[in-house]
């Protein structure tokens, strides 16, 4: 029997790792050493109810385990073979108990290429990766493959690069493979920083392996004998393991020189970026790299002719990378075989927002939203409306009700007035105001925009403060026609793909919901209540029993009133935090 | 590979590989408005970020604007610099870059000469439509240089100027968004960095975010103070600039004009820097000979190269950077420093003034020349051997304060005795310069016999690093020379390795050298300007009736009358300097330790 | 130290390594596998269900052959423990009573490598562990 404990950021962040300790120490201390392993292996993606334990091979799925529980899996599930019932996953929906992995809705429609062994290997188990094919993919290309014969594979397998520019990931290589040099680079993009994407530090945290591997063999298809990895330092669980990898790779001799009696070299640094979403773009992590501002620079030069140090450099992102190894394992026309015709294979999403399962899924291209976000995700979270989901992270636009058998791929969602992104999906209700959604994206924008152009960097903060009027009801139809123009001046002229993109979450709620900007404009009105400057907690008289509870937790004291009295709340000094309205249990405060 | 078919706004031209969309316009007269851009094509600077966007245009074909500056053309290309998505995009872009700045066009130091106005202008931006918040910073005023960075508009050529080109690496982008800004490490102040105050960043600032500190209230009020004697000195570089402030063609000598400026100016003494840069041959060529000699009789305690020290930024750049060889360049001080020097104690005595009674005022093509004279061991007493030093564009300033025509002023000479030089002290206006300047009378020194040809066109030119051998009566003599601190770290990396094999080198902190200093007028850019003052400078030269500083007879007659001989006591006091190991530290307070 | 200095040291590796995985894998499929479940609660144990489970483990490895073994909860069946559940790929699970080592390996040779059924079956209206369970706790 296996039980794999998920030790993943989101469940180590609630103890999972003195879980595993604890039931660790109740296998040993029950002498049950022989017959039950307990592994930890990287994320399950149902963050939602983490942290996560599933025991094999019955494949019963434990969710929001404490460490106390381990005593009692042991006695009960291991020793005496009954599951313990109140861990077990229900249904949000119909309240279904349901047991079986396998059997539950998050995971029912996902196909897991990239995470194939996150929540299932020991990522810090080289021999395990090994035992899961793993290395087995380097091995085939380097002892029978030319390195033009497996870039051509990759080129078949229709793979696209998965970091949010869609670019063919073989052709990509192809260009940097016939690229004349005495020295090229391979650097895996691990700086994710969409806000509320995670899949690259799922990877690295569960399957870095995969990513070291597919690194070796992108150096022997390119021409490279070293490559870095470029991964923010606030992942240090990711950098932990990846370190981990590279010390047993290279104690195996699969990093270092002469790999399985090729002949050939290659090995790994890691470069550490201190947090800035611009150094995604792969000029500027190269910038950044070099010791230099991390800004990005004008292609051409591409980095494949000229990059980091001025040598032809290919870069990809971790989820990319982590699909190469299974695409020669598998052959590139089973990868085509999954997905839709110009998008192939499988695409990691972080889906979060009003949403009742929250967490890493991975799915077929092609599948819509409708299926992502009622079907794996469980509806919307207390029943609410659905009102629109934001794909592809500040750079992505929101999507709405007609969106959503849409089935997603690059191109469909690009259409759509969105775009793939890194894969951040955040669904949103009819509580959202799209005025502050567009605001909150342009806050994240103007803060990480590098403030080398023009247009991103005196744009966005304009994009900002016209929003920032609109959302405190002053705003103008003309302060409309301008947030249009500006918006589509800063995508046409700035430098990178941030201010390229950086006006979409604005032009796409705008075209969407168009109703609630001129709501915001004509009638000062906030409809979804969330503008604080637009809306007015009040007491409604004939529901008000007077029992003091919005009074004494009000925040800045602004509701008077004696007990068994209509209180007053002062407009004078609320501040519109809403707590007086969560509070009372007779509906006697109004919002309006 | 063939030439390349492109069409811009309808016009078909013809290019190389490798043009840009920004030089194909301009060959068929499309004059495609550009912040960010700088090409200084003869000294090898181009500065081609991309930043500005200013320079957009619409490529058929392509999904956005393209930025021309950085946009190599292909064949085929359909180009359109001005369609109303162009004009809608260039038009939005500058009136956000001018939302962010402030509206003082009235009251700045650059008005009239900005290139963020002229835009402006050129655009007939008549609104904001865009206005917001705007970034604010606290002003940084340094002996020579002010940062007032709510005025930058994030063209980052200064970067360029002070990284790349002079290697100085003060300046660079910091914070992100709409808080980046240029600054030094940690936003310190200029005077708490290493900057050397070449002030090739002022030189090439678009605007007035770096503007030099402008004394000529003081210098007006010097001159208005009955109770002073002010004595003024010119260097060579500002007579083959200062008529282009008046609108003459660059190249254009002035020299007799500007005098008479001076003189309506009412300054008491009008003298020439000329003549303390033949003091300085006397002084930097008998030390070159000196430790030649002893280097060649086998005196290992004696280093070569020699390297001349006349440019006050390039003084500080080697305390900052190569404070392990402070032993290398000659000790000789700068002509301005001489001058100073001389006039408040000979030139003091001869007409019986107090030095306290004196101001001494020089006009100087350069910004480190303002900073140089604040240094404390160029004083008495707290009593500067300089007052003020301002630049040429300030001398304009004071010209056309003063209701002067300049354009049809006479020609006046100098002043006695200190207005005498010949043309080797005008050469040092221009790279090279000092050390042919030198060698013409070194020569005459070590070979005892007369130099006929007295121009060494071998060590003229606008390259980066030069080199060439002078025959010395059969010794070859290796000069080096370097303009541009960039390049005169590649020289000194040599000098630090020993792997030098020069004798003498001049270096120079500009680009060009003093011609290209950064308190000329603005080049915007065109660097042909640069080009057309050096050939004035040996057009001065030329015309000269002496051109060997050795035989100044007013030169002389100092030497006779006051300092005795060259490096002799006298003249090691008030000539010679020491310097300073300064490091490249940041600290709170800079770390200034005395050399041994 | 362990170096793989070749692909076939890499192949001879991963043969080795399987086994420490294989549960897993079989788990992600197991209705392409046959699957025997011994009920392990503590009726089961007293009647000896740990021994007929170890039996199960050794011999169907000894054998070659492919199938899953885990341990359930009581299935109700108390007066005929030990009790097991045997699934063949695409069929009906069928429980047996009164397991022992001899009726194991009568199991082994006849249900699952030929597929014909063996006296003990409990016949009457069986639950499987999945249904009793599904039905919420």
């Amino acid at each position: 029997m296996h039980i794999l404990v998920c030790g993943g950021t989101g469940c180590h962040a609630s103890s999972s790792n003195l879980l595993l300790e604890n039931l660790r120490e109740q296998v040993a201390g029950k002498d049950l050493a022989g017959e039950v392993q307990v592994i930890a292996t990287g994320c399950f993606g149902f963050c939602e109810k983490g942290p996560i334990i599933k025991i094999i091979p019955d494949n019963t799925f434990y969710t929001q385990v404490q460490p106390a529980d381990a005593t009692e899996i042991i006695e009960e599930h291991v020793i005496k073979g009954r599951q313990v019932g109140r861990l077990l996953y229900k249904d949000p929906v119909n309240k279904e108990v349901i047991s079986d992995s396998r059997k539950m809705g998050f995971y029912k429609k996902q196909i897991r290429v990239a995470l194939r062994n996150c929540g299932f290997i020991d990522p810090e188990n080289i021999d395990e990766y090994i035992a899961a094919d793993g290395y087995s993919a380097l091995g085939k290309v380097l002892t029978s493959m030319t390195p033009e014969q497996a870039t051509k594979e990759i080129i078949d397998s229709g793979l696209r690069g998965r970091g949010g520019g869609g670019f063919s990931t073989g052709i990509k290589w192809d260009i940097a493979r016939k690229v004349q040099a005495d020295q090229k680079y391979v650097v895996c993009n691990a700086d994710e920083g969409d806000p509320g994407a995670f899949m690259d530090r799922s990877i690295l945290e569960g399957d870095p392996h995969s990513v070291i591997e597919a690194m070796i063999i992108n150096g022997y298809c390119i021409g490279a004998d070293w490559g870095l990895v470029y991964i923010r330092a606030e992942y240090p669980l990711a950098i932990e393991r990846l370190k981990t990898a590279l010390g047993q790779a290279r104690e195996y001799g699969l990093l270092g020189e002469d790999i399985l009696g090729t002949g050939f070299n290659f090995d790994i640094e890691i470069r550490y970026g201190a947090g800035a979403f611009v150094c995604g773009e792969e000029t500027a992590l190269i910038q950044s790299m070099e010791g230099h501002r991390g800004e990005p620079t004008f292609k051409p030069p591409f980095p494949a002719q000229s990059g980091y140090l001025g040598k032809p450099t290919n870069v990809n992102n971790v989820e990319t990378f982590a699909n190469i190894p299974v695409i020669f394992n598998k052959g590139a026309e089973w990868f085509a075989s999954i997905g839709t015709e110009k998008s192939k294979g499988t695409k990691v999403f972080a889906l979060a927002g009003k949403i009742n399962n929250v967490g890493l899924i991975e799915v077929p291209m092609g599948t819509t939203l409708r299926e992502v976000i009622f079907e794996i995700g469980g509806g919307i979270k207390d029943g609410k409306k659905f009102k629109a989901v934001q794909t592809g992270g500040p750079s992505g636009g929101c999507l709405t009700e007609k969106h959503l058998d849409t089935p997603i791929d690059f191109d469909n969602l690009l259409a759509s007035g969105s775009m793939m992104g890194s894969g951040g999906m955040i669904v949103m209700d009819e509580d959202d105001c799209m005025v502050s959604v567009a605001r909150f994206y342009l806050d994240f924008t103007v803060e990480e925009s590098c403030g080398k152009c023009t247009p991103c960097r005196v744009g966005n903060k304009r994009l900002y403060e016209l929003l920032d009027v609109i959302s405190k009801g002053n705003g103008t139809h003309k302060d409309l026609d301008k947030l249009r123009n500006l918006g589509e001046v800063i995508k046409d002229t700035s430098l990178c793909g941030l201010g390229q993109t950086s006006p979409n979450p604005v032009l796409s709620t705008m075209d969407n919901f168009w109703d609630e900007y001129l709501a915001h404009v004509e009638d000062h009105r906030c409809p979804a209540g969330q503008c604080k400057d637009l809306i007015r907690y009040e007491v409604v008289a004939e529901n008000c029993v007077g029992c003091t509870a919005c009074a004494r937790n009000c925040p800045v004291n602004c509701i008077s009133g004696e007990r068994k009295e209509v209180h007053f709340i002062d407009q004078s000094i609320c501040i519109k935090c809403g707590v007086c309205f969560m509070k009372c249990k007779f509906n006697a405060i109004s919002v309006s | 590979m063939g030439k390349l078919k492109v069409k811009i706004d309808n016009k078909l031209v013809e290019v190389e590989q490798g043009t840009t969309i920004l030089e194909a316009a301009r060959k068929v007269d499309v004059d495609i408005p550009t912040l960010c851009y700088m090409n200084l094509g003869d000294m090898d600077i181009e500065h081609k970020p991309g930043g500005c966007r200013i320079c957009v245009v619409e490529v058929e074909g392509r999904r956005n604007l393209a930025p021309s500056c950085a946009t190599d053309c292909y064949d085929g290309m359909n180009v359109k610099t001005h369609s109303i998505r162009v004009m809608n995009a260039r038009r939005t872009v500058l009136e956000l870059m001018i939302s962010d700045h402030p509206f003082e066009c009235l009251t700045c130091a650059k008005s009239g000469n900005c290139d963020l106005q002229s835009t402006a202008i050129k655009l007939g931006i008549r609104e904001i439509n865009y206005p917001g918040e705007k970034s604010t910073y606290k002003p940084d005023f340094s002996p020579a240089i002010i940062r007032e960075m709510d005025k930058c508009i994030m063209c980052r050529r200064c970067e360029k100027m002070c990284n790349e080109v002079q290697t100085v690496g003060v300046l660079s982008g910091i914070n992100r968004g709409f808080e980046a800004v240029v600054a030094p490490a940690f936003e310190r102040d200029l005077d708490h960095s290493e900057c050397t105050y070449c002030g090739q960043c002022v030189a090439v600032c678009p605007t007035a975010a770096l503007t030099e500190v402008d004394h000529t209230n003081q210098v007006l009020r010097a001159l208005a103070d009955p109770s002073k004697t002010v004595v003024v000195q010119t260097a060579p570089a500002v007579r083959a600039a200062l008529g282009e402030e008046f609108g003459m063609e660059p190249g254009t000598l002035v020299t007799g004009k500007m005098v008479a400026a001076l003189r309506q100016l009412e300054f008491d003494y009008v003298f020439d820097t000329d003549f303390a840069a033949d003091l300085t041959i006397m002084e930097e060529g008998a030390e070159i000979l000196s430790r030649l000699s002893r280097h060649l009789s086998g005196d290992t305690s004696v280093k070569l190269p020699i390297l001349t020290s006349c440019c006050p930024g390039w003084v500080s750049f080697f305390e900052h950077h190569f404070p392990d060889l402070l032993d290398v360049p000659s000790t000789a001080r700068s002509p301005q420093q001489m001058f100073g020097s001389i006039a408040k104690t000979y030139f003091a005595e001869k007409i019986k003034t107090d030095r306290k009674d004196m101001v001494v005022v020089s006009i100087m093509p350069c910004v480190a020349k303002k900073y140089e004279c604040t240094r404390e061991e160029f004083s008495v007493d707290g009593n500067p051997d300089v007052d003020y030093s301002i630049s040429t564009r300030e001398l304009a300033n004071l010209i056309k304060r003063a209701n002067i025509d300049f354009n049809k002023l006479p020609d006046e000479e100098f002043d006695a005795p200190m207005g005498e030089s010949t043309g080797a002290g005008v050469i040092f206006g221009a790279t090279g310069g000092v050390i042919e300047a030198a060698v013409r009378s070194a020569y005459e020194l070590y070979t005892k016999e007369t130099l006929e040809k007295v121009d060494f066109e071998q060590l003229r030119g606008m390259e980066g690093i030069r080199e060439a051998t002078v025959d010395f009566n059969g010794f070859p003599l290796k000069i080096g020379i370097a303009n541009g601190l960039g390049n005169a770290r590649k020289l000194l990396d040599e000098v630090r390795s020993g792997k030098s094999e020069f004798h003498a080198i001049e270096i120079m902190a500009c680009p060009g050298g003093c011609i290209g200093g950064g308190g000329q007028p603005l080049h915007h850019g065109n660097s042909a300007i640069l080009k057309e003052r050096q050939k004035a400078i040996y057009r001065e030269d030329a015309n000269k009736p002496l051109r060997k500083s050795h035989e100044n007879p007013s030169i002389i007659k100092l030497y006779e009358e006051y300092l005795g001989e060259p490096l002799g006591e006298k003249a090691h006091h008030l000539l010679h300097t020491k310097y300073f190991r300064r490091g490249r530290t940041i600290c709170i307070e800079p770390d200034v330790k005395e050399a041994e | 130290m362990k170096k793989v200095k070749s692909l076939d040291d890499l192949k001879r590796m991963k043969e080795g390594l399987q086994a420490n995985i294989a549960l897993r894998e079989k788990s992600e499929h197991p209705e392409a596998m046959t699957q025997i479940k011994v009920a392990m609660a503590t009726c089961g144990i007293a009647s000896g269900a740990k021994e007929v489970m170890d039996f199960f483990i050794t011999n169907l490895a000894k054998r070659n052959i492919d199938a899953i073994v885990t341990q359930t909860g009581c299935m109700g069946y108390c007066y005929a423990e030990p009790t097991v559940e045997v699934r063949l790929p695409g069929q009906d699970p069928v429980v047996y009573g009164d397991v022992d080592v001899k009726k194991a390996d009568e199991i082994i040779e006849k249900h699952i490598k030929e597929g014909e059924l063996v006296d003990g079956i409990i016949p009457v209206n069986y639950e499987t562990i999945d249904k009793k369970y599904s039905g919420g706790i």
